[in-house]
This record gives structure tokens, C-alpha cells and sequence, in this order.
């Protein structure tokens, strides 16, 4: 692209030279992404390649819980379902992490030990982001500070729909700064959310993308889950294609997380095969694309059961955490 | 890492006859004395049925059964009751939809993707477009000139003529709107991909036409010449070359017989610097390697804005890296077979030329199977307007690419071919599309997408990709008396 040949530094400089960056992105046609992302949806995954998408598909989860009524007892539940999603098959997959509001990830990472499974941890005043940049800092710092590998930021949509994307830009940066851990540890990996469901337009979600991966992101994300709707594939096609030609642009690999509303085998399917056709393969692993979602892992189960013995088992065969 | 298993489509759907005859007044028939020949599937070159090239005393035999239903039956029917047939007709095709794309896939090559998910719904919609026609002909402003909506006349017998990439669609386009209009047609399905028109005579019967309102007569350019020079013939409907075209309307000429020609094109696909890129780089897909390239409308001729050339061609290239060559039945495939061995070698002898008037080729790397006929995605850059493969049809998936600097540079290269049948412009100002569209000599004008079709949109050519237009209410008039 043409507009990276611009320092990323002298692009953010002020909130009139990131406008010029953002919107010299190329627009996008919203039928015609639909239409991209419908034709990758009739891709047919059958046998050997639906069985290790299965696998991977369970491996990429981020195994969430985002309720007010989230209990300690909750989160150890989930924890154990994440390390070992089917009781049954120690030849499962664990999930790549939970995800949990910033009080509960001492209970998770008490949880998951040294399971390898990562501790995500919602942060900024979520789902709506409005508050002000100390109090999203210092939750940032929380969650950190309690142990969290990941932290799922909101962006101020508020700031970035009226335009004020240089005020976006200072936040994820002060955010990240927050997710540095002094001393020992690596950092916890910032994942942005853009909340597409409320930006409207795919000139938006291209653009939104670009200014968090200009701050910093390790990952984009799609949604909080709070809002409808939720991840698309046309919204995930779109930041499939920020992503790649940002490392295009600028050398620099930034992760993609849909969340949200993917429920079933059939739909995780689609996202890796939108994955594979739009970034390439080298995103097809969990530390570059993960998929946000709780009920999911349950019919990945189902699925990866029916496809070894060849019979649906009941639902009752599938733990509820 | 991701690597799809086969996903084929059960051929299991499809019913051939190991030998087909000519579906004459609602009957098969033998041939009076016509050649036997093969249909093959040109993805692996396994005989698929036998028929008949029909001789002259076949052709005649089909016109007087088309003629003797126009005058007995069809002509006469209340528009309401024509209607019927035509709604039954299109329900039928819905109903074996998945046969009738299996089938069309196996004789002509295409992707069972294309087949399933554009040829058939789109032959559905046309015959339910013009069923609702049919009742509603006075309304349609082609009148006898009094102005008072007069009931306007059938032309009679009209023989119509299609080609080989888009078989049953082209069938639909010719029927339909004969059938509508109160004609009675004689069909000739092209000689490679004859099935799907045959499978279409089961349907007339299945729906119960009176016998002889719709004719089927395989063969090859013999079997269409005699019936184009049939003197009982009304009209005569012909998709397909420009030369063939010509033939036609030096035949013609001097007759009463009325004459549609869609014929040939050369279709520029002009980018602009401020397109969409990902979804123009789409749009460059659909629009040469839809059909490997079997389309009279495809945009062969990529006019690319200089200042984006280096950044469109990047990721047109990358595209075209993840395309699928292989089994059309295979639901994953995005290219599927040449159509024939002729065909393929006409699209070798034209990107041979090519390279030799200097352009550059670059063909996606995907592997090509070991039998039947296969032409990777390929692309050509340094195209000169004067080089072969900028100015000839090359029907296949080979996309010439030239650039300009202005959007007068463009008009000017777009419109510099004999041909003038479509043109894509991909830019995300609308008044450019506008004033683009104004200027270029193209029937279709699509702005930010290609390749889409539906019923109700007239199709047809300038100069010489032919003349009249078929599809919505204009391509009534190609069957009505006015």
C-alpha cells in the first residue's frame, strides 16, 4: 500500500496526519465483500480436512465468560474444561485461554497452573469503554499485575466515530504501556476490540483496524459480545486483509480474534477457511487467530465425536460449565 | 496446513442414456440419415452419450412440427394458459436442480459451484421472469402502433442457436421468451455440450407441452445452417462467434426472417486508483476466470490505472495463486475444464502470440491434471492495444493487462475494439461512473461488480458483438411481430 511508505511515528502525529493515513486506506465495497465472503462460506470441509479443522478450531478458542454473575466457582469450572475440554478423550486439544473480567483472573491463573492454556482478561471499563484513561488504565494494570497473559481492550467508539482517532490512538498506546510487565514475565499481549457492530461500515472496521495495529495491537478483535451484531465473516474478511497488508507494509504480524455469535462447527469452519484464503496459513495457529466463544466448544465436541464413531451422541454426553 | 479433502458431488443425480435421439413434436426420434457422434467430459475425456448430427430432412421434419403447434395450439392459447407452462416448467427445473447441475458440469467442465449456485437459479429465474410476461404483453409498450395496448403477435417459428458455455442458461434465454411471446422454437444445443438441452425435451414432457412447441435438434454447424436457411423459419436466435454471426446474417438477408446475433466481445475491465481494491481485485476474477473465461462478456482486457498498477497486480497475482484447478464436480473447485480440445488449442495458439509480440506471461502455479483439457489462470502484462491478445477474443482464462493514465485514455482504449458488448469500471466515485458509462460503447455497463446477471436486465452488444437485446422487457421484442 502505497500510504506505508509514510513512518508510522510521523503518521500518528497528530490527529490531522492519522485522518490522512486512515482514510487514503482503499475503500470497501460493502456488496462485494459480502459477496467474497458468502462464496468462502459454500467451501466444502469434508473428512480428513474437517477432522484437523476440528482441532484446530478447538485449539484457537478463547473459552469466555462475561457475565456480572460470573463466580469464582464459575471460572474454576470453565478452567477445567479448557485444559481438558472432553473428560472422555485425552486426544482433545485444550482451548488457547480463557477469558474473564479482571477480578477473576487470580482465580484462573490458580486454575490453569501450568496447563499452557493462557489467561485472557476483558479490560477498560468493558463492554462500553466509557470512562476515563486513568481508570482504563489502571484496570489494564489490574488485570495485569493479577496474572492475565492477554488483555481484550474496547476502543472509545464514541472518539473514533467523531473522528478524533488520535485520541483512540493515545489510549491503546497507554494501554499497551500498561500491559508491560516490569521485570519478570513477558508482556500480556493486547488484543483490540473495534466493536464493529457499532462502526457501521466496513470503511470504518478497515480503518479502525489500521489505528489499532498503528498503536500497537498484537491482535484485533471484532466484538465484545455485548453488541449485535456480533463477528461476521464479511467484518472478519476485512480485518483479515488489514492484517496482511500490514505485515505487507510494515514487516509486523498482528493476530485477528472474532467474537461473538460463532456457535456451531459449520460457522468455525468458515472462519478458518476465510482465514486461509484471505491472510494465509501462516495466521492458521493460535497465536494469530483465535475465535471468542463459549458454546462453541461443545459442538466442535460433537462434531470430532460423531466424525470417530460415526453417531451423534446426545447433549447430555457434553459438559455445561 | 489446511488442505481441503475432495468434497466431490455424486454423479449418482444424473441419468444418461447411453444414446440420444432428436426430440421432434414431443417424441424422440432417429435421425434420417445424420452422423453419430460423442459428448465427453472434458475433465477426463470419458464418453459420456452418443447423438446425432441432424441432417436438412431432420431440421425440416422439427420446423414443421414447430410450425404446425404455432398454428394449432401455441398461437392460439390465452397468454394466462402459455404462462401456466412456463411456471410449471421453471418449478420442474428448480425441483432437479442439483441433476441438472451435475449434468451440466460433467458435459461442459465448469465448476459444480458455477453451475449450482449461477447457471441453474438463473435459468429458473428466467423462465419464471417470462412466465409472468406472457398475460401482460400488451403492457409492454411494443403494441401494433395504435396505441391502445392491442394484444402485439407471435413472429411463428423461431430457430435458435447457442453455444457451448453456458448451455442450459442460453436455452433459458432463447425459450423462455419465445414461449412467452407465443413462438414455437427449434433448439440447436452447440455439439459439446448437447445433454442438459436434451434433459430439457424430458422437462417440456414432464410439464406437459403440447408436442412440437419446443424442437431439439443436435448437431453442428450443417444442422445449424439448415436451419437457419429453413424457409418456414420466422425468426432465427443465434449466440455465439462473430464469424458464424455473419454467416447468419448473410443468410438471412433478403428474407422475412427476423434475426438477433449475440455475438463476441472484448470487454475492458477498467480499475481506477481510488477502487475498491480487494473487491476490484474480486471483480477481475469473476470477471475472466468465471467459466475458465467461456464468456462473451468476460472482461479480458484489464485497463489498470498506472498509479495502481504495481500494488493491483501484487495482489491480483496472489489472488489468482489460491484459485482451485481440478474436478468440476468437486464443490471446492473454482476452474474447471476447457470445454474442448479445439477450444483449448485455440487459446494455447493466442497466448503463444502473446509472448511473442513481446508480452509477459504469468500463470498461476496450480497444478493440471494429466487427462482432459486444462488452461491454468494466466495473465498477461506489456499488453500493447495492438497486440493480438488485446483486440481478439480469446474465450479462456488469459486476461491482457494495460494501463492509462487518465479517464479519457481510458474511454478511448476501452472503446478501441470492433467489439462492444460489456465493460466493468471499478472507482468509488459515482460520478465518474456515470460519465464513464455514458461514454463507453458497451450493452452493459457494470460499475463495481462483473458477471452479474438477471432476468430482468436486457443483454446484448454494440457493433460487433451483435445486435438486439435479450432479457427483461427489451428482450420481448425480439419475438413479437412489431
Amino acid at each position: 500500500m502505497s500510504t506505508l511508505t509514510t513512518p508510522l511515528a510521523e503518521a500518528a502525529s497528530s490527529n490531522a496526519a492519522l485522518r490522512a493515513l486512515l482514510h487514503g486506506l482503499p475503500g470497501v465495497d460493502r456488496v462485494g465483500a459480502d459477496q467474497r465472503a458468502a462464496m468462502l462460506g459454500t467451501r466444502s470441509i469434508k473428512t480428513t480436512a474437517k477432522a484437523r479443522a476440528i482441532d484446530l478450531a478447538i485449539s484457537m478458542v478463547d473459552l469466555t465468560t462475561l457475565e456480572g454473575a460470573d463466580t469464582r466457582g464459575k471460572v474454576r469450572a470453565m478452567c477445567a474444561k479448557a485444559v481438558r475440554p472432553d473428560p472422555g478423550d485425552p486426544s482433545v486439544p485444550k482451548v488457547a485461554a480463557v477469558c474473564v473480567y479482571p477480578d477473576l483472573v487470580e482465580q484462573a491463573v490458580q486454575a490453569l497452573g501450568r496447563s499452557g492454556v493462557r489467561v485472557a482478561s476483558v479490560a477498560t471499563a468493558f463492554p462500553s469503554g466509557r470512562s476515563s484513561l486513568g481508570v482504563k488504565v489502571e484496570d489494564t494494570a489490574f488485570a495485569v499485575a493479577a496474572g492475565a497473559h492477554e488483555i481484550d481492550m474496547v476502543i472509545d467508539r464514541g472518539a473514533f466515530l467523531s473522528g478524533d482517532y488520535r485520541k483512540v490512538y493515545e489510549e491503546i498506546a497507554a494501554v499497551k504501556a500498561a500491559c508491560a510487565r516490569d521485570g519478570e514475565g513477558e508482556d500480556a499481549h493486547l488484543k483490540v476490540i473495534l466493536e464493529t457492530g457499532e462502526l457501521a461500515t466496513y470503511d470504518n472496521v478497515r480503518r479502525a483496524s489500521w489505528l489499532a495495529m498503528l498503536a500497537g495491537a498484537d491482535f484485533i478483535k471484532t466484538s465484545t459480545g455485548k453488541v449485535s451484531p456480533a463477528a461476521t465473516l464479511p467484518v472478519t474478511l476485512v480485518m483479515l486483509e488489514a492484517v496482511r497488508d500490514f505485515r505487507a507494509g510494515t514487516g509486523r504480524m498482528v493476530g485477528v480474534k472474532p467474537a461473538g455469535g460463532i456457535r456451531t462447527t459449520k460457522d468455525a469452519i468458515k472462519y478458518l477457511v476465510l482465514v486461509n484464503e484471505t491472510a494465509g496459513p501462516d495466521w492458521l495457529d493460535p497465536a494469530w487467530f483465535r475465535l471468542g466463544a463459549s458454546s462453541l466448544v461443545n459442538d466442535l465436541l460433537m462434531q470430532r465425536q460423531k466424525m470417530a464413531t460415526g453417531r451423534y451422541a446426545g447433549p447430555d454426553y457434553f459438559t455445561l460449565d | 496446513m489446511f488442505e481441503y479433502a475432495p468434497a466431490p458431488e455424486s454423479r449418482d443425480v444424473v441419468d444418461i442414456q447411453p444414446s440420444y435421439g432428436l426430440f421432434v413434436n414431443g417424441e424422440w426420434v432417429d435421425s434420417l440419415g445424420g452422423e453419430r457422434h460423442k459428448t465427453i467430459n472434458p475433465a477426463s475425456e470419458e464418453v459420456l452419450a452418443e447423438f446425432s448430427y441432424a441432417v436438412e430432412a431432420d431440421v425440416d421434419r422439427a420446423v414443421t412440427a414447430a410450425r404446425k403447434a404455432y398454428d394449432s395450439v401455441w398461437s392460439r392459447l390465452p397468454g394466462r394458459e402459455r404462462a401456466k407452462y412456463l411456471f410449471r416448467i421453471a418449478r420442474i427445473i428448480q425441483e432437479r436442480a442439483r441433476e441438472l447441475a451435475v449434468l451440466e458440469s460433467l458435459d461442459n467442465g465448469k465448476p459444480i459451484r458455477e453451475s449450482r449456485d449461477v447457471d441453474l437459479p438463473l435459468v429458473a429465474a428466467h423462465f419464471f421472469y417470462y412466465a409472468g410476461w406472457a398475460d401482460k404483453l400488451r403492457y409492454a409498450g411494443f403494441g401494433r402502433g395504435d396505441g391502445l395496448g392491442a394484444e402485439p403477435r407471435p413472429l411463428g417459428v423461431a430457430a435458435q442457436i447457442i453455444p457451448w458455455n453456458f448451455p442450459l442458461l442460453m436455452l433459458a434465454w432463447k425459450i423462455a421468451p419465445a414461449l412467452a411471446c407465443g413462438n414455437t422454437v427449434v433448439l440447436k444445443p452447440a455439439e459439446t455440450t448437447p445433454l442438459t438441452a436434451l434433459a430439457f425435451a424430458e422437462i417440456c414432457r414432464q410439464a406437459d407441452l403440447p408436442p412440437g412447441v419446443v424442437n431439439i435438434v443436435t448437431g453442428a454447424g450443417e444442422t445449424g445452417r439448415a436451419l437457419v436457411e429453413h424457409p418456414d423459419v420466422n425468426k432465427v436466435a443465434f449466440t455465439g462467434s462473430t464469424e458464424v454471426g455473419r454467416m447468419i446474417a448473410r443468410t438471412v438477408a433478403g428474407t422475412r426472417k427476423k434475426v438477433t446475433l449475440e455475438l463476441g466481445g472484448k470487454a475492458a475491465n477498467i480499475v481506477f486508483d481510488d477502487a475498491a481494491l480487494d473487491q476490484a481485485v474480486e471483480g477481475i476474477v469473476n470477471g475472466i476466470f468465471f467459466n475458465q473465461g467461456h464468456v462473451c462478456c468476460a472482461g479480458s482486457r484489464l485497463l489498470v490505472q498506472e498509479s495502481v498498477e504495481t500494488e493491483l497486480l501484487d495482489a491480483l497475482k496472489r489472488r489468482l495463486s489460491t484459485l482451485r484447478l481440478g474436478d468440476p464436480l468437486d464443490k471446492n473447485t473454482d476452474i474447471g475444464a476447457i470445454n474442448s480440445a479445439a477450444q483449448l488449442d485455440k487459446i494455447r495458439s493466442l497466448s503463444d502470440a502473446g509472448e511473442q509480440e513481446g508480452a509477459e506471461r504469468w500463470s498461476a502455479p496450480c497444478p493440471i491434471p494429466d487427462k482432459g483439457f486444462w488452461f491454468p489462470p494466466t495473465l498477461f502484462t506489456g499488453v500493447a492495444q495492438s497486440h493480438r491478445i488485446a483486440r481478439e477474443e480469446i474465450f479462456g482464462p488469459v486476461l491482457s493487462v494495460l494501463t492509462f493514465r487518465t479517464p479519457a485514455e481510458a474511454v478511448e482504449k476501452a472503446n478501441n475494439s470492433p467489439y462492444g458488448l460489456s465493460a466493468g469500471v471499478w472507482t468509488e466515485k459515482g460520478s465518474r461512473i456515470l460519465w464513464m458509462a455514458d461514454k463507453l460503447r458497451a450493452g452493459v455497463v457494470w460499475a463495481n461488480t462483473f458477471n452479474r446477471f438477471d432476468p430482468t436486465s436486457p443483454f446484448g452488444g454494440y457493433k460487433e458483438s451483435g445486435y438486439g437485446r435479450e432479457g427483461g422487457r427489451h428482450g420481448l421484442e425480439a419475438y413479437l411481430d412489431v
